[in-house]
């Protein structure tokens, strides 16, 4: 019997290190290809990032030099119009889901979303068009926000339902027993418990619909100038780069490298924002 | 002040199922009444009737007349309302824990659109000494969470937070059974101190500690209040061959 301790404890040595290892590896190949493809679209679009890429509209076929400076205002356009109207309804739908939605009524909204949730962006696209262009008879910001609101609504609407169900029965009773309303209760203990959450769900979302192309191309629909209103077409850097890497220009093919980057580093630095802003609002120890 | 507690033929279903039979007794202001009685017995779901917190079950329903002072509660009161009269203090301590020590005292008053800085400051301070608490935190009420705190401390937060909005009565599920025996004591000898301002109901699995805290005890059975007198009188001479089994540890 003595002797069987240390053989059974090296073999479960043995393993946990096994089992470590294993799981390092894996991280590995989850970060590779995403290390791959960042470290791939900086090699391609840091050559053409300069001055004029960020502040200028593009030029003439033929003429070098240009920016997409039009299309990054464009995208942050259409995406905060998309955030305006997407986050609220879709957390709106969350917590009713989450509060109100333990029944048929819910199970027919949860349905609804996941069926929306697999639409093709495209059909999206399809959708916007006719809501909103056919209706003002123009490509417009407005429009790719719509879609793009519309493509975000069900992600958040279900993990904000996931998070909030998460929060305990208990700190809503603590509520209730306070003297505090229904409504009251979910606004103010249970969304706010669960914020950190809904937020991750949030920008799920929100980096998703960042990098679509097909939902714009017949609702923002690209523009190669300035323009500053809502109701006109708009130009979008997912849109940009689209035009720009099917075109035979080389010069063209670099830039839109270029504005792939610029995407890619918009998202991550609003992503982080906000991370860290509502880091900076929680408490230690919580 | 405390009010007494009236309750007069109550029932209380889940759904189909009944839970309470038939409840009568009556709680004397500013005194701490005791509930006993093994698990099941529908102890929380009487202490529940007495502010409403059973409705907010799906299905669940409550027949039968209770009298908070001379506050209806099943007539014409609006359950918020009676809800600031009557605090409750849950079996698993349960702070906010997202909030702040200071904000969950305050919470029961900012959400109900208290604002007066000072008057709030005021109220967080009464009643983290009320609950005994005010020592261990004072030098962190903004910096630390609710949850950072120990489990008796948790409990002590949640006893404030229920202080803070200044209620007649204060119903206790069960508050020490989450809590080790140091926590525990300090709990019991807050509500010793605290029946002199509030009229206190308290569930508990624990014959000493109703022994010790209260001057009135109920045993509850099968949804049935079986004996309900002086507690002295429940522990040494029992009217009932079912509340004397229980207490000399027959059953249960
Ligand atoms: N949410 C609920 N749904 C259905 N039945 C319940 C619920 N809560 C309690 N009950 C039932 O009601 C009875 C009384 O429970 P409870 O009041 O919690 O007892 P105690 O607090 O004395 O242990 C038990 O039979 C229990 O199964
Ligand atoms: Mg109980």
């Amino acid at each position: 019997m003595a002797f069987s301790v240390p053989l059974i404890s090296l073999r479960r040595r043995v393993m946990d290190h096994a089992m470590t290892g294993a799981s390092v590896l894996t991280v590995l190949l989850v970060l590779l290809p995403l290390f791959a493809i960042f470290a791939y679209l900086v090699y391609m679009g840091i050559g053409s990032i300069n001055l004029a890429f960020l502040t200028q509209t593009p030029k003439p076929v033929g003429e070098p030099g240009g920016g997409m400076a039009n299309a990054i205002v464009g995208s942050m356009v259409i995406l905060a119009i998309a955030s305006l109207l997407g986050v609220p309804l879709g957390i709106g739908a969350g917590i009713f889901l989450s509060e109100y939605g333990r029944n048929r009524y819910g199970d027919i909204v949860r349905f609804v979303s996941d069926v929306l949730n697999g639409v093709p962006s495209i059909v999206i696209g399809i959708v916007a068009y006719g809501l909103v262009v056919m209706r003002q008879k123009h490509f417009s910001a407005l429009a790719g926000g719509v879609a793009l609101a519309i493509m975000m609504i069900p992600t958040i609407a279900r993990t904000t339902e996931q998070m909030l169900l998460l929060v305990p029965q208990a700190i809503r009773e603590a509520a209730y027993g306070l003297g505090v309303s229904r409504w009251r209760t979910t606004l103010s203990i249970t969304l706010r418990t669960a914020t950190s959450g809904v937020i991750t769900g949030v920008m799920l979302a929100f980096a998703r619909v960042a990098g679509e192309t097909a939902p714009l191309l017949f609702t923002a629909f690209g523009n190669q100038f300035w323009n500053w209103k809502m109701d006109q077409p708009t130009a979008a850097l997912s849109l940009q780069i689209f035009t720009y890497a099917i075109s035979p220009y080389d010069e063209w093919h670099r830039q839109a490298w270029a504005g792939a980057l610029v995407l890619i580093i918009l998202i991550v630095s609003a992503v982080a924002a906000v991370r860290i802003a509502v880091k900076h609002g929680t408490l230690s120890g919580a | 002040m405390g009010v007494g507690i009236t309750v007069e033929h109550l029932n209380a279903f889940y759904g189909k199922t009944q839970a309470l039979f038939d409840v009568n007794i009556t709680v004397l202001a500013n005194h701490a009444t005791a509930l006993i009685g093994p698990s099941g017995c529908g102890k929380s779901t009487f202490i529940r009737c007495l502010n409403r917190m059973h409705e907010t079950i799906p299905e669940a329903r409550v027949e039968g007349k209770v009298l908070i002072g001379d506050l209806s509660v099943y007539n014409g009161t609006s359950a918020t309302q009676l809800r600031r009269r009557v605090g409750m203090v849950f079996q698993k301590p349960n702070p906010f824990p997202t909030m702040s020590i200071y904000d969950n005292v305050a919470a029961g008053l900012k959400l109900n659109g208290f604002r007066n800085r000072k008057q709030l400051d005021d109220v967080v301070h009464k009643s983290l000494h009320a609950s005994a608490l005010w020592d261990e935190v004072k030098d962190h009420l903004h910096k630390k969470s609710g949850a950072s705190l120990s489990g008796g401390q948790q409990q002590r937060l949640c006893i404030a937070r229920a202080l803070a909005v200044q209620p007649e009565v204060l119903l206790m599920d069960e508050p020490c059974s989450a809590l080790d025996p140091i926590s525990t004591g300090k709990i019991e000898e807050l509500i010793f101190q605290l029946k002199e301002q509030y009229t206190i109901v308290i569930v508990t699995h624990n014959m000493q500690q109703a022994a010790r805290v209260a001057e009135f005890t109920g045993f509850f059975l099968l949804g049935k209040m079986i004996e309900y007198d002086k507690t002295e009188k429940i522990f040494t001479n029992p009217s009932d061959k079912r509340t004397e089994d229980y207490v000399t540890g027959r059953f249960g």
